[in-house]
């Protein structure tokens, strides 16, 4: 019986479930708090952040390294380096590939088969947590750790960028020219757009966790999955099959920078990632749900 | 030799029970690796939990505490169904199973607020009384800041006690808790187990540490491959077995035949003297008889069997793990 049932049933004078458990505490953020500290304060996932922020700060220093004294190079050249943006739109295209899944990858590993290998799930679950709340937890701090991917690649590089080429117009795909404001709006849109397809392969990494008791293969295997779905993708004897791939629509966040932005491909693409996420964390679940604990 | 206590389970509610279990089987495969279990643990008791490596403790546990799903039977925790109460029962429980396991990279105490934070009935507020309470309780106050990979086992160990005492526990159900544990930490678990159960806690300790058991225990329950082939207060486990009666004598001839005379159950000759079950002869009639009957008595003794022998009476002999 949750909490809310009881309310309806028990009248208002009683918030407690049958553990006697208050509402209040019910939706308690501790866990959640916790596994956040877990995550960020892993050696590891630290280093792993320095690599994603390093990769716009060297985009930036070689483009400034190689790009043309001022006045003397081509007009389009200049024109997208007279606003630093560009850096960290730049750097999320290179790091969408391999990077960005990776990362998620390792923390869906250690969501679920990370706690079974070292047996602290057993402990957890004792405590006891609700196999849902876990899930629930698990991957809520997975997209937490989507959105936090994305927001160091998009600050090391908008640092930087602004630094080495300041803050012009930007020029968008179409060749117009917008304000540096309205680029700042862009560029928050596209890395929204990328962490919710990041959170859409968290799904599938949520799911591949909850099979194994190694953390390591649950991140190889969803390694396997983004870089099948990469090459089928790029594969165009079966583009009957693109529209389901997740990655489909990945790119299509350079739509968000033409002037103005192109909703189709976009608004796919989440219809697409929406659906992984329903259709993965509802396997995770039926997995885990009724799972032996035997680590 | 079976004491399952039939009376104990129909004339007290299941409520009372602390823990109790009917049919509960679980198969792994085509092997059963607990097997018809009619666990009865009365509240209020220290009740061991013995049977050698593979017998099926930890798998019993484990489906105690909801974590597998058995492929038979029912189990109850406080009067609540696992697995279907067990959200509401477990925050009662306190538990450790197969052994410590951590977050290596976290500090003792680090690893303890996390589990802390996990549990929806503990209150935030409190959480650092609770834990070093906790943590001193077990003796790990001083080393609480160590991160974990840098514990011995026998402080991991301690570790895992101090999560199981978080809160205030009905009952406890520890596997193995003295695993890896030093003489004194052994001894200070012991205390330990008493001293909660003054408190009223029930604990349910597995062990094949006979010793140890034997010392603590009020109830006892003895598995062997996968099936309870024993249980009841200790006394009656115990009760089922009889003594041995002993006599260092250089007569032993005579004195088997004085033995047989008087009414005492497989008299024999061993090395130095002569034994048998005295089965209602007091010991001081056969002293008297032997000495009567002109036989030079050197020693009597009548000795109990040791729950070692016991033990593996009950679970056989030999040291190959059955599976
Ligand atoms: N996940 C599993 N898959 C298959 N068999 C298992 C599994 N877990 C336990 N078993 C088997 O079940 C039997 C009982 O194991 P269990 O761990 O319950 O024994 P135990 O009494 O706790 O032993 P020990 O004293 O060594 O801890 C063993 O034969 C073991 O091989
Ligand atoms: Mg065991």
């Amino acid at each position: 019986m949750s909490a809310a049932e009881s309310v309806l049933t028990d009248g208002p004078q009683r918030v407690a479930g049958s553990d006697g458990v208050p509402l209040s505490r019910r939706l308690s953020t501790r866990l959640l708090r916790s596994e956040l500290r877990l995550i960020a304060g892993r050696r590891r996932n630290q280093m792993g952040l320095l690599v994603l922020a390093a990769v716009p700060v060297f985009i930036a220093v070689a483009v400034r390294i190689s790009s043309p004294r001022e006045g003397r190079g081509p007009d389009f050249l200049s024109s997208i380096t007279s606003n630093g943006l560009f850096v960290p739109i730049a750097a999320l295209s290179v790091e969408l590939g391999l990077f960005l899944p990776l990362a998620i990858a390792m923390l869906a590993g250690d969501a679920v088969a990370g706690e079974a290998n070292l047996g602290t799930l057993r402990y957890l679950l004792t405590v006891p947590v609700g196999r849902t709340r876990l899930l629930v937890t698990k991957y809520v701090s997975l997209l937490i750790g989507a959105v936090w991917g994305v927001a160091v690649v998009v600050l090391a590089g908008a640092i930087a960028g602004i630094a080495l080429f300041g803050t012009g117009p930007m020029l968008t795909l179409s060749g117009t020219e917008i304000s540096f404001g309205s680029a700042v709006w862009r560029v928050v849109l596209v890395s929204l757009y990328i962490a919710v397809g990041l959170a859409a392969l968290g799904a599938v990494g949520l799911f591949i966790s909850t099979l194994t008791e190694q953390p390591l293969a649950a991140t190889v295997a969803l390694m396997i999955f983004t870089i099948l779905s990469w090459i089928a993708d790029s594969v165009p004897q079966i583009s009957w099959l693109h529209p389901w791939l997740l990655v489909d629509q990945w790119m299509a966040f350079g739509d968000l920078l033409r002037d103005p932005p192109f909703w189709d491909n976009i608004a796919q693409g989440l219809r697409v990632d929406l659906a992984y996420v329903v259709v993965f964390w509802l396997l995770a679940w039926a997995r885990f749900a009724g799972k032996d604990i035997t680590s | 030799m079976t004491h399952r206590l039939d009376h104990l389970q129909t004339s007290v509610p299941g409520g009372d029970l602390a823990i109790a279990t009917r049919g509960l089987t679980k198969r792994f495969g085509a092997r059963a690796a607990v097997d018809d279990l009619d666990l009865v643990v009365p509240r209020g008791s220290v009740y061991g939990f013995l049977g050698p490596n593979g017998s099926g403790k930890t798998t019993t546990i484990r489906m105690l505490l909801g974590l597998v799903r058995p492929s038979a039977g029912t189990s109850s925790l406080l009067g609540q169904p696992i697995p279907q109460g067990a959200q509401v029962v477990l925050p009662r429980v306190g538990s450790l199973v197969e052994g410590p396991a951590f977050h290596p990279y976290l500090s003792g105490r680090a690893n303890l607020q996390r589990l802390d934070a996990a549990d929806l009935t503990a209150d935030p507020r409190t959480s650092r009384q609770r834990i070093d309470a906790a943590l001193d309780r077990v003796g790990l106050l001083a080393t609480a800041g160590k991160r974990y990979r840098a514990y011995s086992l026998g402080m991991r160990q301690r570790l895992a006690i101090a999560a199981a005492l978080l809160m205030p526990r009905e009952l406890l159900v520890l596997d193995e808790p003295t695993n890896g544990l030093d003489p004194q930490g052994t001894r200070e678990v012991r205390h330990l187990v008493a001293s909660l159960a003054s408190d009223g806690t029930t604990v349910f300790v597995s062990s094949h540490l006979l010793s140890e058991v034997e010392q603590m225990c009020t109830h006892l329950g003895v598995m062997s491959d996968g099936r309870l082939v024993a249980q009841g207060s200790t006394t009656e486990v115990r009760g089922g077995s009889e003594p041995t009666a002993r006599v260092l004598t250089e007569q032993p001839t005579a004195a088997v035949r004085i033995m047989t005379e008087l009414g005492l159950g497989g008299v024999e000759a061993v090395p130095g003297g002569v034994r048998g079950t005295p089965i209602g002869v007091a010991p001081e009639e056969i002293v008297a008889a032997l000495v009567e009957g002109g036989v030079g008595v050197k020693e009597f003794t009548v000795t109990s069997p040791s729950l070692e022998d016991l033990f593996v009476a009950l679970t056989g002999e030999g040291f190959d793990v059955s599976g």
